[in-house]
Formats: C-alpha cells, structure tokens, sequence
C-alpha cells in the first residue's frame, strides 16, 4: 500500500460522523476496496495468469527502433484482486438496475435485457460499417423498418435514423428547417422562437444554426403565452421549437392554435421528442401540425443511457421537408429486390460516419416490437398515472406551483423548504441517504428551486409509495433537523464534492506519487 | 435583503460604487440569493477594456451559470483575486469583501443610465 491510499483512508473515516460510528465501526473492508485505485492496490511481482512454459519456438524481437525501453506502467495484481476491485466500483455506481431513478426530463426507464440479447446477435455486432450492401440486407431491412415505426408513431411522413444523439437530431431538424426555408424563397428569416421553459438544448441549437433566437415566456397557467407568441411571429420569424408536453410536465391545451400561428405567419413547427414517453401511441405530433420531430431513443424507447454512450436522435419530417433530410436513408429497391442507402435529393449532407450507432438503433427496435401499438399506448399511459401518483401524495408537502394534472412528470417548488433555510440541493442530496437518485433540480429554470419528478412508466405502486415516504420523511427533517439535509448525503461513499473545480480543472489521468512503489 | 442607498444598481442585479474615477462592482444580495452557493467566479483580466452593460464574465453556483455584466464601462484595473479563491464570500458579504472588479471608468454620465436603491428594488419585486 502506499502513501498515497492511507492518506484517503484517513479521509474517508474522518468524514464519518461521530454518531455514526457509534452505531456501526467504519468497514475498512469496504473503504480500502472501494477507495483506491488499482494502481494504488498494486504489489510487486503479483500476477493475474501464470503462463505455462513455452512450448513454441522462439522468434526475434522486432528491430529496436520499435521496442520500448520501460516496463508499461500497469498495476500488478491477482485475478482476485482485479475482480474484487471492478465489483466494489460496480456497487457504487447507481442505476436503474440498483433503483428508483426518477430524474426528471431524462425518462431513466428500464431497459429491457431482450433488447441487449438482440443487439448483440453477431448479424448485428459482427458488422463492419464498409461491408458491402448486398451483405448486410438485414439490418437494412431492420433500419427501413424502423424508419416506417418513428413516422407512424410521430404522424409524420419520413423519418432519418442518421443523427446520433438527441441534440444532434435538433440540429438535423433546424438544418433541414433552413434548408427548406431557403428552397422556397423564405430564407430572410432569421429568427427563432423558443419558449423560455425549453430545455438549453433549443436555443443553443438555433443559434449554431445561425438563427437568433426569441424567447416565448409561459404564462401563469403553465402553457404558452399566447399573446407573445403572436407578437414574435412576424416575416422574420423561421420556426417555433416546441416541446409537448413542456418541461412542467404540461400539455398545452392551445397546441393547435398555436400551430395555426405559427403556420400562418409562414413559420414552422419543430417538435423536440424530449417528452415523447407522455404522449407516444395518444397523439401524433405529425396530425397536430408540426413539422421535424426528433426522437430521444435513450428516453422513450429505453436504449440505456447516462455517462454520454452511444446515442440516437432520429428525426421525422413532412413530405415537404423530406427531401432535405440527413444522409443516409434506407430505401426499397424495388427492381434489385433489396434495400439500399442512399442520399435524400437535396440533402444537408452527413452528420457523422457511416449509420450511427447500429446497436442503439437497434435496441429501439427491438423495443418497439416487443411492445406493439398497444403496449406503447399502455406505457405512456402508465407513465402519466405514475407522474400523477407521486404529485397527489406530494402536494400537500411541497410547493406545487402550477396546481392541475400533470402528464409523465411533476414539478415542484423546495420554496417552503427554503423558508426554513434548506435548499432543493439539500432536499436532493438527503434522498441519497434514502437510496434514492434524487430528482432533476433548479430545471426548469423559471421554477424557483425547481423538483423535477419523472417515475415513468417503470415503477410499481410499492416503489413510488417507497420514494414519496421519503420525501415526506424529509420535508419532516427540514421543520426538526434543517442542519441534517444541508451536510447531507450521510452515508454515500463521498459527501458534497467540488463539481466546479472537477468540471474546470478535471484530474483525468492517473501518476505516481513521490515514494510510491514503480511497477 | 439589503440594497445599500449609496449604490447604483442594473438590471442585471450588479451594483456599482463610485470612489474618484475608480469604479468598484459586484453582484447584488439579491443576485447571491437566487444564484445559491457561488462556486465558481470567471472574470476578466486586469487592463482589459469593457463596455457599459457587457459581458465581464460568468458565475457558477450549485444552481446555474450566469453571465455576469458591467454596470459601467472603463478599463479593467483590478480582479478580487480573494472573490475567485473563495466565491463563498461572495454570498457572504456581496457589498463588501464579495467585491468582483474595479474598473477605471471610461464615462462618469453612464451612471446617469443604472438605477437607484429604490427603482432597483422595485425591479427586483416585479421580476420576482
């Protein structure tokens, strides 16, 4: 062991409460395990496999040039050091397969495994992205497929799978916008309208696209303020970027008047799929009158997600807009009898290499087929009883600021809570000690001290009751015990950490430390 | 909340206090109060040129980031090096050890453009 991990050690048990080791004496088991790094838990000379005497000839070395003159610097460890090292890591990560993960806006749904066994067929895994065409007719079909599902589900004409990531299928979606604004004589407008519930990525996306960007605020109710809407909607006016329901959780009763708007100043609809597991099998965005839709396959059609894996934002597009969609698109050959890729006709080009990440595509497919129409409308449904449950045990406790029923998520104000002098970070970092993953907080931004609850459809009876317990318990600790949430969490293998200075000043690479043993 | 009457105030909730043609600045109680705990301060460097209402730079709290902005214009003269150290303090005495830059100013009419103590008040009402 080195200097290095003894000094952690001391660290980690004297963060440990007084109190707290009266009940139970510090497991140094745990702490060593779990605190330090391979490199530091290395031993000279220890191996993980003794290899056998050769029994093959000898062959030379390649020229020296080409040989490195250190040892690499790896850990030496035994096999059961290494297991035990990655498990301990494993157990403290926290995921939807530990619990009840009810980040809101970020729909942390269960991911069936028979997606995992799907995408990992070797027809699947196994291909190469330069295969030839004739060689990979199945996932093709697979893609087609899937194309046809996200234009029935959104109600619109043409879906593309090539953006690999939600905020990319934003950018998809506002490129395909100017591009058709410019084919048909309307590229003087230069604004869009985003209203201010939106999620960061809306006006951001605008803006790399070149757009200025308006904000649209919400009205006291909750849905859109219809009288600024129309006030921004002017000839300079190119798209409203809409999130349905919004990011309060909210479907806006007036969604068709202001499609009408929108459309009759000449501007149009651009749906963000942020929200699509309240809605998914009720209500096509496509009959509503938007225009470009992406999908957040990680949320509503549960392709894992968290840690910035590979991802999926396909976007569908009217009949219109299709010819401008991203390359590439699979197409039926009707003459070869085979599907092909091909570049959409005028079309913004390519967003990245090859088709994105295959697997993820099809994991939603996957998905979507076990479920079937009914399943999916059942999943939203349940979805929204769920968000509505947990607003109906909570509402008498924390402030609910925009008081009607909610679609798949609920948000709340920690204001009475603050009055005490405890904060919604305090209220969410008191859950870890509950062994919950707390909610999404201080979004939206025009709540004050915003509780972003999304259960989805995942969670039983028994698991929501299990969560709102605890947040009732800690609404009772913020009137008895405020001092309790603000050093909160207790029992985490880390407390409050300095998330600026990791942000900004990130230690991404492991060195040695002076005196401590070189492999 | 405070707001000291000897200061002038922006909309931008920073406040600015007059000393010869030196101009200190910093973010109002109000500001510290909605931002949360302040852990991060990004600010320009000394002897740079700002402009009456521009970006300056951006604050960090365990909320949000914010961009922060001058209430007058000059050239840079001094950064609260304590301020970048400790944000904390920003919170804790926003008018007084909490301080962000201070500035030569370009223009001594530009303070007719801020608010006083009461407008700022009532602005920081009506937004809330």
């Amino acid at each position: 062991m080195t200097a290095d991990t003894s000094d952690t050690k001391v660290k980690a048990i004297a963060v440990t409460r007084d109190s707290e080791k009266l009940a139970a004496p510090p497991n140094l088991a745990r702490d060593e395990l779990g605190s330090a790094l391979s490199f530091d838990r290395s031993m000279p000379g220890k191996q993980g496999i003794l290899f056998p005497a050769m029994d093959v000839p000898e062959s030379d070395l390649p020229p020296r040039a080409f040989l490195r003159e250190a040892a690499p610097s790896l850990p030496e460890l035994s096999q059961l050091d290494v297991v035990r090292y990655y498990t301990a890591l494993s157990r403290l990560n926290y995921s939807i397969d530990s619990g009840f993960y009810p980040l809101g806006s970020c729909t942390m749904k269960y991911n069936p495994k028979i997606d995992e066994d799907i995408a990992r067929l070797p027809g699947f895994a196994g291909l190469h992205p330069l295969q030839p065409e004739d060689t990979v007719q199945g996932v093709l079909r697979l893609f087609f497929e899937l194309q046809d599902l996200f234009a029935e589900i959104t109600g619109l004409h043409t879906a593309s799978l090539a953006p690999m990531a939600g905020a990319q299928g934003e950018l998809a979606g506002i490129l395909t916008i100017k591009a058709w604004l410019e084919a048909n004589g309307r590229a003087g407008r230069t604004r869009v309208l985003v209203p201010d519930a939106a999620h960061g990525t809306n006006p951001a996306t605008a803006a790399m696209c070149g757009f200025d960007v308006v904000s649209i605020p919400t009205a006291a109710d909750g849905d859109m303020d219809l009288a600024a809407l129309e006030a921004a909607l002017d000839d300079r006016a190119a798209a409203l970027m809409l999130t349905i329901p919004n990011t309060l959780g909210l479907f806006d009763p007036n969604i068709l008047r202001i499609v009408e708007l929108v459309h009759g100043a000449g501007a149009l609809m651009y749906g963000d799929g942020a929200n699509l597991n309240a809605i998914a099998g009720q209500v096509k965005p496509g009959e509503l009158g938007f225009d470009v839709m992406h999908i957040n396959v990680h949320k509503t059609l549960s392709t894992p997600h968290g840690g910035g894996g590979p991802g999926a934002g396909p976007i569908a597009v009217t009949a219109a807009l299709a010819p401008f969609l991203p390359e590439p698109y699979v197409i039926v050959d009707e003459e070869a009898n085979s599907f092909r890729l091909v570049r959409p006709e005028r079309s913004i080009g390519r967003l990245g290499a090859f088709h994105g990440n295959s697997g993820v595509l099809v994991r939603a497919y996957t998905y979507l087929r076990t479920l079937g129409a009914a399943g999916l409308r059942e999943m939203s449904e349940a979805a929204v009883v769920n968000a509505n449950y947990v607003q109906a045990r909570l509402k008498e406790t924390y402030t609910l600021p925009y008081d009607r029923s909610c679609m798949h998520e609920t948000v709340f104000s920690g204001s009475r809570q603050r009055a005490r002098g405890v904060r919604t970070l305090d209220i969410a970092k008191r859950l870890i000690d509950y062994g919950f993953h707390p909610p999404t907080v201080y979004f939206p931004l025009i709540v004050d001290e915003a509780l972003m609850i999304e259960p989805t459809e995942a969670e039983s009876k028994a698991a929501l009751d299990a969560f709102c317990e605890a947040m009732l318990a800690i609404a009772r600790e913020a009137e008895q015990q405020p001092e309790l949430l603000r050093d909160a969490p207790h029992q985490a293998p880390l407390r409050r950490l300095d998330e600026a200075t990791a942000a900004r000043k990130p230690v991404l690479r492991w060195r040695p430390s002076a005196g401590a043993a070189q492999p | 909340m405070e707001t000291p009457r000897d200061l002038k105030y922006s909309r931008e909730h920073e406040w600015v206090r007059m000393d010869g043609e030196t101009a200190t600045v910093g973010i109002t109680d109000f500001a510290q109060d909605q931002l949360g705990d302040i852990v991060y301060l990004g600010l320009p460097d000394p002897g740079a040129s700002v402009e009456q209402f521009g970006k300056i730079g951006e604050i960090e709290s365990v909320k949000s980031v914010s961009e922060l902005f001058t209430p007058v214009g000059g050239e840079v003269s001094e950064v609260n090096q304590a301020a970048i150290d400790d944000p904390e303090i920003v919170n804790k005495e926003p008018y007084g050890a909490g301080w962000l830059i201070r500035l030569r100013i370009a223009d001594p009419a530009q303070f007719d453009n801020l608010l006083s103590a009461e407008e700022y008040e009532a602005h920081t009402t009506s937004e809330h």
